[in-house]
């Protein structure tokens, strides 16, 4: 058929050519055609059967895992060369508070007020955190310590041997040529059923019925949305899943967080209103089921949002809220500073840690190197993405605890179960500068070790 | 995507810095690793702005005086060469090294240079002499606020008297040495890297 287009010939042999061109390809033609059509079929047929079905009466078939635990045999086999190393101080090798160090450096038992030597406290942490520190690594993907055969972790592997070479570019083929595009179609499948089912339920009246159609609708969306990322999820402990009229805190990596723990249980999601695709689905959302979102001028007010938050909470027909009080994406080996709004609501907080396993592939957003359509496309080139949640058991502020405590008790709770570092310092360095209070903590602490020695030489 | 760092760094450049400051292939590539992660502009150089990102430093009181060190007098960038250089004073001594027999001059990171690395902390105008005022300056960014000024000086003025012994009111980098002799500056001033 479009061999027939073709305008230019001479008048001689060429159109001969061309007419035999066209009637040898003829059957060719309408072969090509019936081939498309019906590998059309089989892809969507077997979408379907494998994929939504399964998501929408939230069984799975075991493919996922049994893909993963054969790429943790491909990794095994390949046994990636590595001279790479996660450490570069020995920290911690001479710990000893402030103080300590200090008087240490004192010689002798007739204590001077201040030594020239006690420079050399500071001197020496000074260096130390600019070889190594506990804060800036937390905002860069982590580094694993053998390669995954995907570029984009490779860092410091200088000897690649062919034959890894050739595993690494079959795994291109595989990811970019048949998983890539899979991907893809089931994630404009789960957002757009997503949106269209949502206002399809909103417009039913309020009552049992659109809550039960609103959940199930929902969860299967979501359910398409993880099969879209091929993410592989074991819950642990769901006994302690959060329950209506709580708040559902956890540790926050990247924005597929939401996915996770919304294809699991429901939750109402809170965030700002964007505009484009996120603000459609925002409103389609909050069509079927009360989800929060705040105007950009309205996040601001702290006040309003703790009100809309603590209303939201008191009414027990609605559903738990979802928050990330770190505020910003952490690099899933470490969890920073939770934000304190949260915990000063007084309702219980339901704990979730998430741990991703970085070998099939880095679910951390770096924010300030990619953007969400980079991201997206990194997602779903990757190997895989696996991960484990945990439900922690309850937890409410305590007598005398100020939320601030709740908020770093909860925290360390988290971090333990994950297997995460518990760190004081806030996810908002990724993008500010650190407060000059902390500073003036480290020069009091200083002055009490001077002063201190002086008040007890005048006792003496 | 992944820094490429160690591709950037040559092995003949890698073993200059060997044969100059110490530290082995290894070392030298995975601190390249951490210039190059404080390189947010990605000219192969850091400044004063790269350093004070780090948290941890940003909060020590004498954080702008370390960060000073690095930086040769007058410049506002420090390259991979200097980077190193400066972090070789903070190479523990090997046994071994404590006897060698060094044509090419001291070690980076004897004993004599790890002192004077500590004594350019308080040199502020590197005169090689610490002057009162420069004592009190550097006493005052390390207790902030807490100490009054009478009290400070009368500290400052103490730690002159005992170590000054020429009389001229300032503490020369020999009497800084002898005021310090029985401190273990190998280990106070020694980062332990890890191969």
């Amino acid at each position: 058929c479009f061999l027939s287009c073709f305008s230019i010939y001479d008048r001689t042999g060429c159109v001969h050519v061309l007419v035999k061109m066209e009637s040898y390809l003829f059957p060719f033609d309408s072969l090509i055609c019936m081939l498309l059509g019906i590998s059309f079929t089989v892809w969507f047929t077997l979408l379907l059967v494998f994929i939504i079905v399964p998501a929408i009466f939230g069984v799975s078939f075991g493919i996922r895992r049994l893909y993963m635990e054969s790429l943790v045999k491909l990794f095994e086999v390949s046994e990636c060369f590595v001279n790479h190393f996660n450490q570069i101080i020995e920290k911690n090798w001479f710990k000893m508070s402030l103080e300590q160090e200090v008087q240490e450096m004192r010689r002798g038992s007739a204590e001077p007020e201040f030594d020239m030597s006690d420079i050399f406290y500071f001197c020496r942490r000074g260096v130390e955190s600019i070889v190594d520190d506990e804060v800036t690594k937390r905002f860069t993907a982590e580094e694993l310590e053998s390669w995954n055969l995907l570029t984009r972790s490779n860092y410091n592997f200088h000897h690649i041997s062919t034959r890894l070479t050739a595993l690494w570019g079959v795994g291109v083929l595989i990811r970019y040529g048949f998983l890539l595009p899979l991907r893809v179609t089931l994630a404009f499948t789960g957002v757009g059923l997503l949106v269209v089912l949502t206002s399809i339920v909103g417009l039913f009246p309020n009552g049992r019925m659109k809550n039960y159609l609103s959940d199930k609708v929902h969860l299967m969306c979501y359910r398409i949305c993880i099969r879209a990322l091929t993410a592989i999820i074991t819950y642990h402990d769901s006994e302690n899943k959060p329950k209506n009229g709580g708040i559902c805190v956890a540790n926050h990596t990247s924005p597929i967080d939401v996915i996770i723990l919304a294809s699991d249980g429901c939750y109402a999601m809170v965030g700002q209103v964007h505009g484009g695709l996120m603000g459609v689905i925002q409103r389609a959302m909050v069509k079927a089921c009360p989800h929060i979102w705040f105007e950009r001028s309205e996040v601001k007010d702290r006040h309003l949002v703790a009100k809309r938050l603590s209303d939201h909470v008191a009414d027990t027909s609605k559903l738990p809220i979802l928050i990330f009080p770190e505020g910003t994406c952490i690099n899933n080996t470490s969890v920073m500073m939770f934000k304190k709004g949260s915990f000063e609501i007084g309702c219980t907080v339901y704990p979730v840690a998430i741990k991703y396993d970085p070998r099939f592939g880095d679910a951390f957003w770096n924010s300030s190197k990619f953007g969400m359509v980079n991201y997206l496309l990194h997602m779903m080139s990757s190997w895989a993405i696996v991960c484990s949640v945990w439900y922690l058991p309850p937890m409410s502020r305590m007598e005398g605890e100020d939320a601030v405590q709740f908020a770093n008790r909860v925290k360390a709770a988290i971090a333990r179960k994950g297997g995460l570092a518990d760190l004081l310092w806030d996810g908002g360095l990724k993008r500010g500068k650190v407060k000059e209070v902390f500073k003036e903590e480290q020069q009091k602490l200083y002055s009490k070790v001077l002063v201190g020695s002086s008040e007890d030489r005048s006792h003496s | 995507m992944g820094s490429r760092a160690s591709s950037l760094l040559r092995e003949e450049d890698i073993e200059e810095i060997k044969k100059e400051t110490g530290f082995s292939h290894s070392q030298i590539t995975r601190l390249y690793s951490r210039f190059h992660s404080l390189d947010k502009g990605e000219n192969g150089a850091l400044s004063r702005e790269d350093f004070q990102r780090i948290p941890e430093l940003a909060i020590n009181p004498l954080g702008d005086r370390i960060i000073n060190a690095f930086f040769p007098e007058g410049e506002d960038q420090v390259n991979f060469r200097g980077f190193m250089r400066t972090l070789a004073h903070f190479r523990p001594v090997e046994d071994n090294e404590k006897n060698k027999d060094l044509t090419s001059g001291e070690p980076l990171n004897s004993r004599t240079n790890k002192l004077h690395f500590a004594f350019q902390l308080y040199d502020l105008d590197r005169d090689d002499k610490i002057s009162r005022d420069e004592l009190l300056q550097v006493l005052r960014m390390m207790v902030g606020v807490n100490i009054s000024d009478e009290q400070l000086g009368s500290i400052a003025d103490r730690t002159i008297q005992e170590a000054d012994t020429n009389g001229d009111m300032c503490i020369s980098f020999s009497e800084f040495t002898k005021v310090l002799e029985k401190v273990d500056v190998e280990q106070k001033m020694s980062i332990r890297f890890l191969h």
